[in-house]
C-alpha cells in the first residue's frame, strides 16, 4: 500500500443473530484507491480486517445481481459504486430496505423468490408449435415491445426503493411485475389472460401509487414503474370489458 | 434446528428518509388541495341554489383576504398537481412511436405541460369573451 | 385471487386528476383571485344573474359539476392511499370515509345544480 493512501470509514450495520439482540453498526477505516468499489471496500474488510462480515456477491460487473444494499441510504449495487464518490470520506452500509436481515448486508429473499414463480415467468405459446415449423420470426419492433423489461438481473433494487412493498410485503413488487410485462409484451406468447388474474388484484398492480423511485435505481433502465402503471390501464380494460367477452367469463 | 432469525426494520419515518419520497409525499398533498377547492365550489353551487343573499354572500366571503391568500397558496398547490401529474403521467402509457422512433418520457411530460398552458390560455380566454 | 375494484376508483382518479391539472390553476385563479379582485377580469362576472343563467344551462351544469365531482373523487382516491402511506390502517372504515365523502359532495352537487333550476 502507497505511503499516504487514502481511507474512508465504511460504517456497517452488522447483524449476527446468534448474538445481536438488534443491528449495530461497526466502523471500519479501508485504505482506497479511486478506482475501487464499495464491493471491493468490504472484501478488504473480510480479507483483511474482520472474516466474520458476511455480504453477497458474484459477478461484480453489474450483471448478476447479487451485490445489491442501501450505500448512504440508497438501493445500489455496491460492484457499481465507488468509494472515491463519498467526499465525506465516510459511507454507511445496510442491508437491502425492505426486507428482513438475515445476517449483515445478507437480505432475505424467499418472499422475492416465491413472487417470481407465481407469474408464470416463461412463454406460453399463443397455439402449439410443431418443429418443422422452424423458430419464431420477431421484427425489431415486436423485440422493442418487451426488450428493456427482459433485462431485469434480479437484484431487487426496486423492491428496497418501493414504499409500499415496504409498507405491505402483500404487493407484487416493481421487478416481478416487469417480468409479468415483459411476457405479455411478447409476440411469441398467450399466457396473458393466465396472468391477468394476479395483475388484476389487490396485491397486482393496484397496490402502485405510482412513487416511481423503483425507475429511478434501476441499474439496468428496466423501468418497472412503467410496466407496473402500463397494467393499470389493461387491467382496468380487463374490469370494464369483462362483461363483453364471449361468453361472459370473467369474475 | 436452523439458527435463522430474520429482522424486520421499522418503516415509521419512511418518507423523511430520501428527498425523492418527500416531493412524492408532496404530489399526494396536493389532493387536499384539489378537494379544498371542490368544496369551495360545492359551497358556491349551494348558496347559488339558495338565492341572491347567499350567493352574494359566498362572493363577499371570497373577496376576504383570508381567501384571496388561501386561493394564492391553492394556486401554487395546483400548479406544483399539473407539473408532478404529467411528470408521472409518462409511466403510465405504453411505449409511443412517432416515425419508427420511441417518445422520450420528457417529451410527453413537455406535450402534457404544453396542453395545460394552452387550457389555461383557453380557459381565460373563453371566460373574458362570456364576460361582460 | 380476489379481483379489486380499483379500477373503478382509479378511473375517477385519473379523470379528476387530467381535468384539474388541465384547469384548476385557472380555475382557482378567476373565481379566487381575479374576479374578487377585479383583476384582468370584470367583478361582475360572476354576478348572481350571471352565474344563474350559466349554471340554469345545460353545459354549466355539466361542468360545474364535472368539476366538482371529479376533483373530489381525484382527492378521495389520493388522500386513501396516502393515509395508507402515513401508516394509517386502510380498512373498510377508512374507505367509507374517503369515497362516501366525494359521494356525499358529488349528490350536494348534483342536487344543488337541480335546485337552481333550468
Amino acid at each position: 500500500m502507497a505511503e499516504g493512501a487514502k481511507t474512508i470509514a465504511i460504517e456497517v450495520l452488522r447483524y449476527r443473530p446468534e448474538q445481536d439482540a438488534a443491528p449495530v453498526v461497526q466502523t471500519y477505516e479501508v485504505p482506497f484507491t479511486d478506482d475501487m468499489s464499495v464491493l471491493q471496500g468490504l472484501q478488504y474488510i473480510k480479507d483483511h480486517l474482520d472474516g466474520t462480515l458476511s455480504f453477497r456477491w458474484s459477478c461484480r460487473m453489474a450483471i448478476c445481481g447479487s451485490c445489491g444494499m442501501m450505500i448512504d441510504g440508497k438501493p445500489r449495487l455496491s460492484c457499481k459504486t465507488f468509494l472515491r464518490e463519498f467526499a465525506a470520506a465516510r459511507v454507511r452500509v445496510e442491508a437491502l430496505a425492505h426486507f428482513p436481515i438475515e445476517r449483515d448486508l445478507v437480505a432475505g429473499v424467499d418472499d422475492f423468490l416465491a413472487k417470481l414463480e407465481r407469474i408464470k415467468p416463461y412463454l406460453i405459446p399463443r397455439e402449439p408449435r410443431r418443429l418443422d415449423e422452424g423458430e419464431y420470426l420477431q421484427t425489431p419492433h415486436q423485440l422493442e415491445q418487451y426488450e428493456q423489461f427482459s433485462s431485469c438481473i434480479n437484484c431487487m433494487l426496486c423492491y428496497a426503493a418501493c414504499p409500499q412493498y415496504g409498507l405491505d410485503s402483500k404487493f407484487t413488487g416493481p421487478g416481478v411485475l416487469a417480468l409479468l410485462h415483459r411476457y405479455n409484451a411478447d409476440s411469441r406468447d398467450g399466457g396473458r389472460a393466465e396472468r391477468m388474474e394476479l395483475v388484476n388484484a389487490e396485491e397486482g398492480v393496484w397496490s402502485c401509487t405510482a412513487v416511481g423511485y423503483c425507475s429511478e435505481v434501476c441499474p439496468k433502465a428496466v423501468d418497472p414503474a412503467n410496466a407496473v402503471n402500463q397494467n393499470k390501464v389493461n387491467s382496468a380494460q380487463d374490469y370494464f370489458l369483462r362483461f363483453l367477452r364471449f361468453g361472459g367469463a370473467g369474475k | 434446528m436452523s439458527g435463522r432469525r430474520p429482522y424486520v426494520r421499522s418503516m415509521s419515518g419512511w418518507w423523511r428518509r430520501d428527498p425523492f419520497f418527500v416531493r412524492y409525499m408532496i404530489r399526494e398533498a396536493t389532493a387536499l388541495i384539489v378537494a379544498l377547492y371542490a368544496l369551495v365550489l360545492l359551497a358556491g353551487a349551494l348558496c347559488l341554489s339558495a338565492g341572491e343573499g347567499a350567493w352574494n354572500g359566498w362572493l363577499a366571503m371570497l373577496r376576504s383576504p383570508v381567501s384571496i391568500a388561501v386561493h394564492v397558496l391553492m394556486l401554487a398547490a395546483m400548479i406544483y398537481h399539473t407539473y408532478s401529474w404529467f411528470e408521472i403521467m409518462p409511466k403510465t402509457m405504453p411505449a409511443v412511436f412517432v416515425g419508427g422512433r420511441r417518445l422520450a418520457a420528457t417529451t410527453i411530460t413537455m406535450l402534457g405541460l404544453a396542453a395545460a398552458v394552452a387550457a389555461t390560455v383557453a380557459l381565460f380566454v373563453v371566460v373574458r369573451m362570456l364576460g361582460p | 385471487m380476489k379481483r379489486s375494484n380499483a379500477p373503478v376508483f382509479w378511473g375517477l382518479f385519473g379523470a379528476g386528476g387530467m381535468l384539474s391539472a388541465l384547469f384548476a390553476p385557472m380555475l382557482v385563479f378567476i373565481t379566487g383571485i381575479a374576479v374578487p379582485l377585479g383583476l384582468l377580469l370584470p367583478r361582475d362576472l360572476m354576478s348572481y344573474p350571471r352565474m344563474l343563467a350559466f349554471a340554469r344551462h345545460w353545459a354549466g351544469k355539466t361542468f360545474v359539476f364535472a368539476v366538482i365531482a371529479l376533483f373530489i373523487w381525484h382527492a378521495a382516491h389520493r388522500i386513501f392511499h396516502s393515509l395508507h402511506d402515513v401508516g394509517i390502517r386502510t380498512g373498510p372504515l377508512a374507505r367509507l370515509l374517503c369515497y362516501g365523502s366525494a359521494a356525499l359532495v358529488s349528490a350536494l352537487a348534483l342536487w344543488s345544480l337541480w335546485a337552481i333550476g333550468f
